[in-house]
């Protein structure tokens, strides 16, 4: 079996967001970058579903060399290479397109993704990558079981879950519940060094959207204390001065 | 030209997150110049149909075929790419939803076109150039997204723009496009949905407690608190990590992102990853007991005071308040 895992590189969950020229680029001066939350627990999922020899991890990104030391993590958490498409990922067609096009060129029977990345907030690429390969794609995922040539996926839809039973290769985006994002140990650190890094160049293709700039939320009015004693208070200032119940 | 909106029924019927989508495509349509079409699969009434039509919608088609009476990404995209090229459609509006993900990369490629998900406003025609906003970066930013493809698909997020009414003639047609069998590979075998709670994701208020809840025990009040408001219940991250409540709870950075009209906080501190997740509520409350909670810094209305006895107080209240 082999597993592709698509990770993103994304800035750590506590890094206050700035921007920059004239608010067109976000502001990576001293921020720390990470393997994209969701795209760890899509890994840790592949890792425990090749355990025992059961298969491989390939992890794949689309990213510039600056993202290396993320794609060092992915394997110090326990990929067994990694695939870099040498290029600034552009917008989400393009980054699915670029995993679409290397998924052609080797045997796979499931790819991973995360549900979403946790900067531009897309849950894009899975989808766009299994229209690409003609195969079918379940986006946000909360289960996945294998048995060799068909997986039970557990879907989240409003208010509950879909089971989908999907055979032959297929592309998840995956979310809290698929798996326990792992930690990395130190014999992984360590292995991380020497285990394959493959670089590709990537293809050409239109762009499709491109952000042209960035706000910020407009900050909120300072805060209505009610006193705890009196807090049924709030019932009536919820009904006739914020209009909301 | 013209607009296209997917719109997602459940069991035959269309939720508020539909009408809203319908409503922002029309708006769509207004700025363009040019008319809306619905397109709608699975088996749904006439009457039901008939009610996109006080929202903009003047055509809706409508593809009834058992082949398709379930939610199959793969399958629907094809229908609804066949139905933009049948509609000469150059914008395709569908909702954020869960379902909604998995379509609208698929309908893009299909097309084409580029995508922006989690759209906020109205899109911005400015100079031939055509700009939506949308949520990044978990709620502390927006993004001003260019799409610079001919054709358009939009992911309009809930409650970002509201239902509005725009009542007119609407015509149904029937519409059968051919689905090849390969898109139809994955196959749906279970529906879990309850039915007696508020889903999270399209709900307008909410309800949400945290750690200073003490255990999975106490949330008997949170849920009767819910339950008056007509609100859904979620936790913060450590709650769902903790197993006191269920994933499908947990609103934050790494759990969903939400923004209902309200947003009442009870025993969450507001760690910067759970403000990520619901910074654009509307109108947010918390309740804590600790005055230095950085949860305040962002609310709109608060009470330092213990959950335990705050929260039955709320529930007094709102019993008198619903006579």
């Amino acid at each position: 079996m082999k597993i592709l895992v698509c990770i993103s590189n994304v800035p750590d969950t506590t890094t206050k967001i700035t921007f920059t020229n004239d608010n067109t680029q976000f502001n990576t001066s001293g921020v720390q970058f990470i393997v994209n939350p969701y795209d760890e627990i899509a890994l840790s999922r592949a890792i425990e579903l090749c355990e025992g020899g059961k298969g491989t991890v390939t992890v794949i990104n689309v990213g510039e060399s600056t993202t290396d030391p993320t794609i060092r993590k992915a394997l110090a958490i326990g990929a067994d290479d990694a695939v870099r498409i040498n290029a600034a990922p552009r917008d989400a067609y393009f980054t699915a397109y670029q995993i679409a096009e290397y998924a052609k060129t080797t045997d796979f029977d499931m790819i991973l993704c995360g549900r979403e990345s946790i900067d531009y907030n897309g849950s894009q690429v899975a989808a766009m990558v299994g229209e690409f390969l003609d195969i079918p794609s379940i986006s946000i995922i909360k289960k996945l079981d294998y048995d060799g040539t068909t997986a039970t996926i557990e879907r989240e839809i409003e208010g509950g879950k879909e089971v989908v039973s999907v055979t032959g290769k297929f592309v998840a985006s995956c979310a809290e519940g698929t798996a326990v994002a792992t930690i990395p140990n130190m014999r992984g650190i360590m292995s991380a060094r020497s285990k394959p890094l493959q670089v590709v160049e990537a293809k050409e293709i239109a762009q499709m959207s491109q952000v042209t700039k960035f706000e910020t939320p407009a900050p909120r009015g300072a805060v209505k204390l009610i006193p705890a004693e009196s807090a049924a208070e709030l019932i009536g200032l919820l009904h006739t001065e914020a209009k909301v119940i | 030209m013209s607009v296209l909106v997917y719109v997602e029924q459940v069991d035959g019927k269309f939720k508020k997150s539909v009408f809203e989508a319908v409503s922002y495509a029309k708006a769509i349509a207004d700025i363009q110049g040019s008319s809306l079409t619905a397109i709608s699969i699975g088996n749904v009434g006439e009457n039901e149909l008939k009610e996109l039509g006080k929202y903009g919608a003047s055509k809706v088609l409508n593809v009834a075929s058992d082949q398709l009476k379930n939610f199959v990404n793969q399958a629907y995209a094809s229908v609804i790419a066949e139905a933009a090229k049948k509609e000469n459609a150059d914008v395709i509006v569908l909702s954020n939803s869960f379902s909604g993900k998995g379509l609208g990369p698929r309908v893009a490629v299909k097309l084409e076109a580029g995508l922006v998900d989690g759209a906020v406003e109205l899109p911005k025609l400015d100079g031939g150039k055509f700009s939506v906003k949308k949520n990044a970066f978990s709620g502390k930013a927006f993004a001003i997204t260019e799409l610079t493809s001919a054709i358009k698909v939009i992911a309009l997020n809930p409650n970002a723009f509201g239902v509005k009414e725009s009542a007119v003639d609407t015509s149904i047609e029937t519409f059968t496009p051919e689905v090849k069998a390969t898109d139809l590979a994955a196959i749906v075998k279970e529906i879990v949905r309850a039915t007696d709670k508020v889903s999270l994701p399209d709900a307008e208020l909410v309800v949400s407690a945290g750690r200073g809840l003490k255990g999975p025990e106490n949330w008997g009040m949170i849920e009767e608190l819910a339950g008056l408001l007509g609100a859904a219940t979620a936790c913060s991250k450590p709650v769902s990590d903790a197993d006191w409540r269920p994933h499908s709870e947990h609103v934050g950075q790494t759990g969903i992102a939400i923004s209902p009209n309200l947003y009442i906080a009870i025993g969450i501190s507001g760690a910067i990853q759970h403000l990520a997740g619901v910074s654009s509520s509307k109108v947010i409350v918390v309740i804590n007991k600790d005055p230095e909670a950085p949860f305040f810094k962002v609310a709109d209305y608060g009470i330092v005071g213990d959950a335990f006895e705050v929260v039955p107080q709320l529930i007094e209240a709102l019993k008198a308040h619903k006579g």
